[in-house]
């Protein structure tokens, strides 16, 4: 699974993408594997109300299931315009 | 429908009268400008857009096809740009051609409303005492609610 980061949640856990061996059901258990990681991990992830999330690139919620998906992207409320 | 998201700055002239040219059926066309404001308190020194390739394109192109559909416009743009962007110069714009004014003012009202929540795009901003990203408003979410 490639993993993508924006924002601050990029700065936080330090990098802008990587390849995730994972076989979470949904993005609530993905998330779950990767707090369990590091502390940089667990930060980030701290208040999920902070975060939104993109499952191959389509907004979506914790819920989602991430069957066949290939692209999951984390990152805080979008501030465009 | 044409969307640009693009790190070079545009001509906005240039840009809406290429829109606006050759439309016999529109009788309106809005167009709305971003601009990099500055901070009264702390000079801005740059504005950081980052985005997310991809995704961006595709919800830029789906928020412009709604409003398509539900002001019955004649045609939408948007360009959109990223990277560092001084105060002062344009981030963005949109423009809407409709038969009458208020499809036209409405179709550009819902899309800055949903690109400002809905479009992946993050700024921050840089000045003399650090940087910090730009949180988002409640307003603006609040704002969809509306349409």
């Amino acid at each position: 699974m490639n993993v993508l980061y924006f924002a601050w949640v990029r700065e936080r856990i330090g990098l802008p993408r990587e390849e995730v061996e994972t076989g979470a059901a949904t993005v609530a258990e993905l998330v779950t594997e990767l707090r369990a990681r590091e502390e940089r991990y667990d930060l980030a992830f701290s208040d999920l109300s902070a975060l939104r999330v993109a499952v191959d690139q389509q907004l979506t919620d914790f819920d989602a299931s991430l069957e066949g998906a290939r692209e999951v992207a984390f990152f805080p409320p979008m501030t465009g315009g | 429908m044409r969307i640009c998201v693009q790190a070079e700055p545009f001509d906005l002239g240039a840009e809406s009268a290429a829109f606006a040219a050759g439309r016999k059926d529109m009788g309106a066309i809005v167009t709305f400008t971003g601009v990099v404001r500055d901070l009264a308190d702390d000079p801005l020194e740059v504005m950081e857009i980052e985005h997310y390739p991809g995704m961006t394109e595709k919800a830029l192109e789906q928020i412009a096809a709604d409003a398509i559909t539900r002001f019955s416009l004649g045609d939408a743009l948007v360009i959109h740009r990223y990277g560092p962007l001084k105060p002062g110069e344009m981030i963005m714009m949109v423009a809407t051609a409709a038969p009458h004014r208020k499809d036209a003012f409405d179709g550009a009202e819902f899309l800055m409303d949903y690109l400002k929540s809905r479009a992946p795009f993050w700024k921050r901003e840089v000045t003399r005492g650090g940087a910090d990203w730009v949180d988002a408003k409640d307003a603006d979410e609040d704002a969809l609610t509306r349409w």
